[in-house]
């Protein structure tokens, strides 16, 4: 198992720094073989663990690899955690990444950093390998800023793009922002428990439930309380919860193929698996749960209106991906663990389907990737179209389809969730499935259906993407409509007893398990909530105003002209951070450069001390004559005081 | 009665003239060197006293060998002043300042 675990883990990391160190000697072709073999081995050695946890049932097992180095009594470890919860993340993450790393050979084909792009998408894909499969916090915590670092170097890949560099840099200050939030949990969890093994801090957890932190003299808080919402302000940074969801629209800067890899299918979930990973803290804390339920309904709602009126195919997808990791967060803050990494799992699946056919469709136009000069491309590329229009059902929730199951057990599971948050969450989830249905539907009503837009030029080019490309849309495709058959083992069957705690007044999963009798009655049951009612109203209005009558969409725009001219700022967010935090940093810095670092660093003690010998030494060079007589009086001189000091003595 | 006091007062003087002579004089090289040569002669005015006085031989042995050594000195202190009038055509004391750096 040490062995397998390890193998998978630097299988990417050694394809990586082949291809990243000897790019050139390999070649092209040599670089996306060794990449593809390396993840290809984490892929299938990932399966072979997954079978030997859940078919053998090999038990809970963590696994100490290396010791870093010891502190007093603190070690500090490299270690798996094998378990339910991990292999599941593993499969997805190798599968996903397979996938566009084949897709990646079609897309950047005539790219001349080829070899530069195989070698970091590996490197992520080891860093996340890191990330979840980690058993303490500090591996975790490892992943966490290798999978940044990562994402900052893809999302400004094409470095030449004023843009490209503005975005990467964004996505790393806001993720910085996160991190510190996660880095303070971690020194919480470090101070409470004294440890950062997962499996020690887990089991003292309950014990320490009735501790506080004293913030001030006067307010004492509990330690689980604010350990949890640390650790939740990263997970908000690295899976883009409101109001630290900026970076991730703007990353769409970055190749679709890292779009499909990060922003979809793994990096934004990472935040989505910690709380996850951590549920034995976060159910000993109703507060934070329900901060995680406000945050993440909100992150739903909202940033899915968002998605309605963006204009670029890419960001119409981001925008979707912001919305369903609220679905994510909400989940997790009903405590239905078990259905945010389901969701997860599912998501990973379309979404990467969707960006992926994204790209084949951005190919296909020569780069261009403004829906409004797209439109009829159904008869020109079919595979990416059906493909596409499955990605569509199953981010919907369309009865039957993957996105289905996940997404109606979150909106049931926060329905029976008792926390005071619960309420709002609910309508606002239950609202966002309209929202989800109306901006997909419009998106591919826009591309694929309708009259053609492009030019002449482009539309006389115009022909299905290369087998690269569209097999990967295939094999994403099948887990897109089936994946959800999964629900009555994964959610709820014993799937993640090992891996996941859910405190005993935290009854939503339970409850939504005793109403449970198989597939087929749950999509029937789901025909008596609204949320089915609510995704086909928004197919129907997305097909009313653009297909049927699209000159009443433009008419409703004009009406609607604030509402509109708020969501396409994205409600200003953008530009408050921007005065508020990046101009107001940028004069903090400009006061430290021409204050801190010209005049007390360079005038002061660099130059200063230099003038101050300078000074000195003009004035003590007269001293130098050069003539002997002066030499030897200064000599004689010296003599008496040495032999006068020895005399008085 | 000449006491050995007297021997090392004279000789105390001529080494300090002979300091006087180095740093006070501003002219000429040659004198420079009569002034070390000054300073040796003092030390042996003080070796011969003192060898005198406590009856031992060994000082005024000492006498000869400093007096050759200072002699072989002289001539090499000459050899150089040639040369370097040669190169600077000067032996103006005040006009070598290369010490300065």
């Amino acid at each position: 198992m040490k062995a397998l675990c390890l193998t998978i883990v630097l299988a990417p990391l050694i394809a990586s720094m082949l291809a990243g160190l000897f790019g050139r000697v390999i070649g092209r072709s040599g670089s996306h073989w060794v990449t593809i073999l390396g993840v290809a081995i984490s892929f299938f050695l990932s399966l072979l663990v997954f079978k030997q946890v859940i078919f053998d049932q090999v038990s809970h097992t963590s696994i100490d690899i290396y010791q870093w180095l010891v502190l007093g009594d603190l070690s500090f470890k490299i270690g798996f955690l094998i378990d339910p919860l991990t292999v599941t993340m593993m499969l997805v993450v190798t599968f996903v990444s397979l996938m566009v790393h084949i897709y990646t050979i079609g897309y950047m084909h005539n790219d001349p950093g080829y070899q530069r792009f195989f070698s970091y998408i590996s490197l992520f894909t080891f860093s996340m390998l890191m990330l979840v499969m980690a058993n303490n916090f500090l591996q975790l915590f490892f992943g966490w800023e290798a999978v940044g670092l990562v994402s900052y170097l893809l999302i400004g890949f094409w470095y030449t793009r004023e843009s490209a560099i503005f975005a990467n840099m964004k996505a790393f200050l806001v993720n910085r922002v996160g991190d510190f939030g996660f880095l303070l949990g971690i020194g919480a969890v470090l101070a409470v428990f004294n440890t950062l093994d997962y499996e020690s801090v887990f089991s003292q957890a309950p014990l320490i439930n009735t501790q506080t932190f004293a913030i001030t003299e006067n307010i004492h808080w509990p330690v689980m309380t604010v350990i949890c919402l640390l650790l939740f302000v990263g997970a908000m940074g690295k899976s883009a919860q409101v109001p630290l969801h900026v970076w991730l629209p703007d990353s769409m800067e970055g190749p679709t193929p890292i779009s499909a890899l990060i922003h979809a299918a793994t990096m934004v979930t990472a935040g989505i698996f910690m709380v996850a990973r951590m549920s034995p803290l976060f159910e000993l804390s109703d507060t934070a749960l329900n901060v995680i339920l406000i945050i993440g309904a909100i992150t739903a709602f909202f940033m899915g209106l968002v998605g309605i009126v963006q204009n670029d195919i890419k960001r119409v997808v981001a925008y979707s991906t912001l919305s369903q990791l609220g679905y994510m967060t909400v989940a997790l803050g009903a405590s239905a663990y078990s259905i945010a990494i389901f969701h997860l799992f599912t998501h990973a699946f379309f979404k990467a389907l969707l960006f992926l056919g994204a790209g084949s469709v951005i190919v296909a136009l020569h780069h261009e990737q403004d829906m409004r000069n797209m439109g009829g491309l159904r008869k020109y590329m079919p595979i990416t179209y059906w493909t596409a229009l499955i990605g569509t059902l199953a981010l919907i929730g369309f009865p039957g389809f993957s996105g289905f199951f996940s997404k109606d057990s979150i909106i049931e599971a926060v329905h029976h969730s008792s926390l005071p948050a619960a309420e709002f969450a609910y309508w606002l989830v239950l609202a966002g499935v309209f929202v989800t249905a109306f901006y997909s539907f419009r998106l591919l009503f826009l591309v694929f259906h309708g009259e053609s837009r492009m030019d002449a030029h482009t539309k006389e080019h115009l022909k299905e993407s290369p087998k690269v490309i569209t097999i990967p849309l295939i094999l994403l495709a099948i887990p897109s409509v089936f994946a959800g058959f999964f629900i009555g083992k994964i959610v709820f069957g014993d799937y993640f007893a090992q891996s996941i705690f859910v405190a005993e007044h935290h009854h939503a999963v339970a409850e939504l398990k005793e109403h449970y009798h198989g597939i087929g009655s749950f999509i029937s049951y789901a025909f008596q909530g609204y949320a089915v009612y609510l995704a086909f109203a928004g197919i129907i209005c997305a097909w009313f105003l653009y297909l049927k009558q699209p000159q009443l969409a433009e008419s409703l725009k004009q009406k609607l002209q604030i509402p509109y001219k708020v969501l396409l700022n994205k409600y200003g967010i953008d530009e408050l951070y921007q005065m508020l935090f990046a101009a107001g940093s940028r004069k903090i810095g400009a006061f430290c450069d021409s204050f801190g670092d010209r005049l007390l660093i360079d005038g002061l003690v660099v130059n200063g001390s230099a003038n101050i010998v300078n000074w000195f030494s003009s004035k003590v060079r007269g001293i130098q004559t050069g003539h002997l007589y002066d030499y030897a009086f200064v000599m004689i001189i010296g003599l008496m005081i040495l032999l006068g000091g020895l005399f008085l003595q | 009665m000449i006491t050995l006091t007297h021997f090392l007062v004279l000789g105390a003087i001529l080494f300090s003239l002979s300091i006087a002579g180095i740093f006070l004089n501003r002219k000429n090289i040659i004198l420079l060197l009569m002034a070390i040569e000054l300073m040796l002669l003092a030390v042996n005015m003080n070796f011969v006293a003192f060898s005198y006085y406590l009856d031992d031989l060994a000082g005024q042995v000492f006498v000869f060998f400093i007096l050759t050594v200072a002699a072989a000195e002289a001539a090499i202190g000459l050899a150089i002043l040639v040369v370097l009038y040669r190169n600077r055509s000067t032996i103006n004391v005040q006009d070598i300042d290369n010490l300065k750096g």
